[in-house]
């Protein structure tokens, strides 16, 4: 993503746990594509550091991306709520938070564009991921919310669905093909979206149709199917 | 998942596993009994699977550290050349040796010691390589050069991965004033003037021939030369020159889906064939070419593998020596074109001279032809095989998806101290491929 973005030219602010780590990126980025790369400490569960990690940004973005979020294991949830809500907090309250504070800022200056990664898990609750997808979910309704809010205010919102993706959250999982984006090519559609002020995309345009038909099946159907 | 070189055969099913990191490629080496690396998948045959573990190390692709002084560019080994262009052509910098796809890694140009159009001026890719960063089988990382673990280094360049992982390597850029070749197209009426013609060009920077591999007779080789050269920024014309770099945006073609197996016939490619060399002599002289279009022509067409059908295809690729070229090169291209064989991508380059342990290229000529898989053409191969082992000639591995064990160790003396090597390093148990399976190396 921080690829597809510093090949247009834009200076580049990454934000992470342990954000030392990210040197290599660092200079990776500065040597391709000639950009400003900074580095910076965040944790998307440590809510009460939000405002200040915004008020130490050398300035403010004019694209915010977030790409926080954690799978966890669905069984391991069912019988551990700690975990449950771990998950919870980290798929909505962390990265909704953050985007709430840069949507006031992005407010006030009258522009920019907030982008959320969320699911298609939160299209409709699973056995198989209901806790992701709930979480998800409520991402998804968030965002809606604030592009709601934000669209006379010159600020755009994003709401991505990718669909399955190869990393590293997905490693090992039998993935149909077709179904499966590699994540250039979710950055790729991002970049575009951006500049097409697109509301909600999906990556492979088949997911669109896909969660279409999943969201019309009858719940009395629905809860007794094996998805 | 179902593995193959770019020729689509051997399909091998294999392990794949996606390293991010240095620790991750740690571990799979500590649990894997033998494994071997793998990056664009380039290699026409099966150098790059390991159907227990192969290591893709695409992921592993940052650049770390590029010195404007000299050139020199750090980087991991899964950094595609491509991506190399595109970040230093722009500041002035191309690549010192490129082959004819800039789809390859950094790690899969080292293992395979490829080479360029430039090979009589600047020999192979070890040209330009200071350091190489290789990880044994126990995980520790050793830096080695010409001045220190030089047997490593040596055994590395052109070892197709069987020496170990290569991590990161430093590699050193040319000083290029423009993204644009002078480029100079000679048509040559058969083989004796083709090789005249380069060996005339010993002054050009860079020189290939394509060859009309079904002319007989008289046509026997028929061929344009192309020579290059790197244009000077004041070789451009003036709407050039301000954006020296700047070349133009071409359009994407691909192939979706595989050709019918009587797409390629004898007449369609004879028909396409004496096109390409009428509109060659049509653009004899000089021309201006974006780097692009001279380097890397076939890139233009995504998949264009596919146009040899479902079964793949395979390429021979050969070097002859010298004292020795003409002839053997007029006996291949006489038992292809009585086999009626011939491909679209006949290539014959001069090799300058070449020191190395276990690299394709030596000085004299080489001949590569590409064929689809099919049991009129496996005829044709021990023929091939045969007449370049007559010539002193030997087979480039990165091209190779069938040759015997026999046929490897007829060709080149320097298999058996290759394996000897391998044997003692300890580097056969943890590094294995299945070409190296089938060459028993």
């Amino acid at each position: 993503m921080a690829h597809k973005f510093a090949a247009l030219g834009h200076p580049i602010q990454l934000a992470a746990r342990q954000s030392e780590t990210l040197d290599a990126e660092k200079t990776d980025l500065q040597l391709r594509y000639g950009v400003p790369v900074t580095l910076h400490e965040f944790d998307a569960l440590l809510m009460e550091t939000h405002a200040q990690f915004l008020a130490m940004l050398p300035e403010l973005p004019e694209v915010a991306v977030s790409v926080v979020g954690l799978m966890g294991s669905q069984e391991r949830s069912e019988r551990d709520h700690l975990l449950a809500s771990c998950i919870m907090r980290s798929n909505y309250e962390g990265p909704a938070n953050i985007l709430a504070l840069l949507a006031n800022r992005f407010e006030e200056r009258g522009s920019g564009t907030l982008v959320g990664l969320s699911s298609v898990a939160g299209e409709r609750g699973r056995a198989t991921n209901y806790v992701y997808g709930s979480a998800k979910a409520g991402f998804t309704a968030f965002l809606s919310g604030l592009r709601n809010r934000l669209a006379k205010r010159g600020v755009h919102v994003v709401t991505v669905l990718p669909g399955y993706v190869a990393t590293k959250m997905t490693e090992g999982m039998n993935l149909p093909a077709r179904l499966t984006a590699q994540p250039s090519d979710v950055a790729e559609r991002i970049v575009v979206a951006v500049k097409r002020k697109n509301d909600v995309i999906y990556v492979r345009p088949v997911w669109r149709m896909t969660m279409l038909i999943i969201r019309l099946i009858p719940e009395g159907f629905f809860k007794r199917l094996r998805l | 998942m179902k593995l193959s070189g770019w020729g689509r055969s051997p399909l091998v099913d294999a392990q794949v596993s996606v390293p991010r990191d240095l620790e991750a490629l740690q571990k799979l080496l500590a649990s894997k009994p033998s494994v071997i690396a793998r990056g664009c998948g380039r290699a026409y045959g099966d150098s790059a699977i390991n159907s227990s573990a192969t290591i893709d190390m695409r992921r592993l692709n940052r650049m770390l550290a590029f010195d404007p002084k000299t050139g020199q560019l750090i980087a991991e080994a899964g950094v595609v050349l491509c991506d190399i262009i595109a970040a230093f052509l722009p500041r002035g910098w191309f690549p010192m040796v490129t082959p004819g796809t800039k789809f390859v890694t950094l790690g899969g140009m080292i293992a395979a010691d490829v080479h360029g159009k430039n090979h009589r001026k600047h020999g192979s890719f070890r040209g330009c390589v200071d350091w190489i960063d290789v990880i044994g089988a126990d995980g520790s990382i050793q830096r080695c050069s010409s001045k220190s673990h030089v047997e490593l280094f040596e055994h590395t360049l052109g070892g197709m991965g069987l020496t170990g992982i290569i991590l990161r390597a430093a590699v050193r850029l040319r000083a290029v004033e423009t993204g644009w070749i002078r480029q100079t197209t000679i048509p040559a009426p058969n083989l004796k003037s083709a090789m005249t013609a380069l060996e005339r060009a010993q002054d050009s920077t860079y020189s290939v021939a394509w060859i009309d591999c079904l002319g007989t007779g008289g046509n026997l080789g028929r061929s344009l030369v192309f020579l290059g050269d790197h244009a000077n920024a004041s070789d451009l014309p003036t709407y050039r020159s301000l954006h020296p770099f700047a070349t133009p945006a071409k359009r994407k073609l691909s192939v979706p889906f595989n050709f019918p197996c009587f797409a390629l016939n004898r007449f369609s490619l004879r028909a396409f064939n004496s096109l390409y060399y009428r509109v060659g002599v049509w653009n004899r002289g000089q021309q201006l070419v974006d780097w692009d279009s001279y380097f890397y022509p076939l890139d233009a067409v995504a998949d264009w593998h596919r146009i040899y059908g479902r079964k793949g295809f395979a390429q021979f690729q050969c070097a002859i020596p010298l004292n020795r070229s003409e002839e053997g090169l007029s006996a291949l291209l006489q038992t292809v074109a009585k086999a009626g064989a011939g491909s679209f991508l006949a290539v014959l380059k001069r090799f300058g001279p070449q020191e190395s342990r276990f690299s394709f290229p030596m000085e004299g000529y080489s001949l590569a032809l590409d064929f689809p898989i099919t049991t009129k053409n496996s005829h044709l191969w021990p023929n091939l095989d045969r007449i370049t082992i007559e010539h002193g000639g030997r087979f480039y591995l990165a091209k190779d998806s069938r040759m015997s064990a026999e046929t490897l160790r007829a060709s080149d003396d320097r298999v058996g101290s290759f394996v000897q090597m391998r044997a003692e390093s300890g580097w056969k148990s943890s590094f294995q491929s299945a070409q190296a399976e089938r060459l028993v190396l």
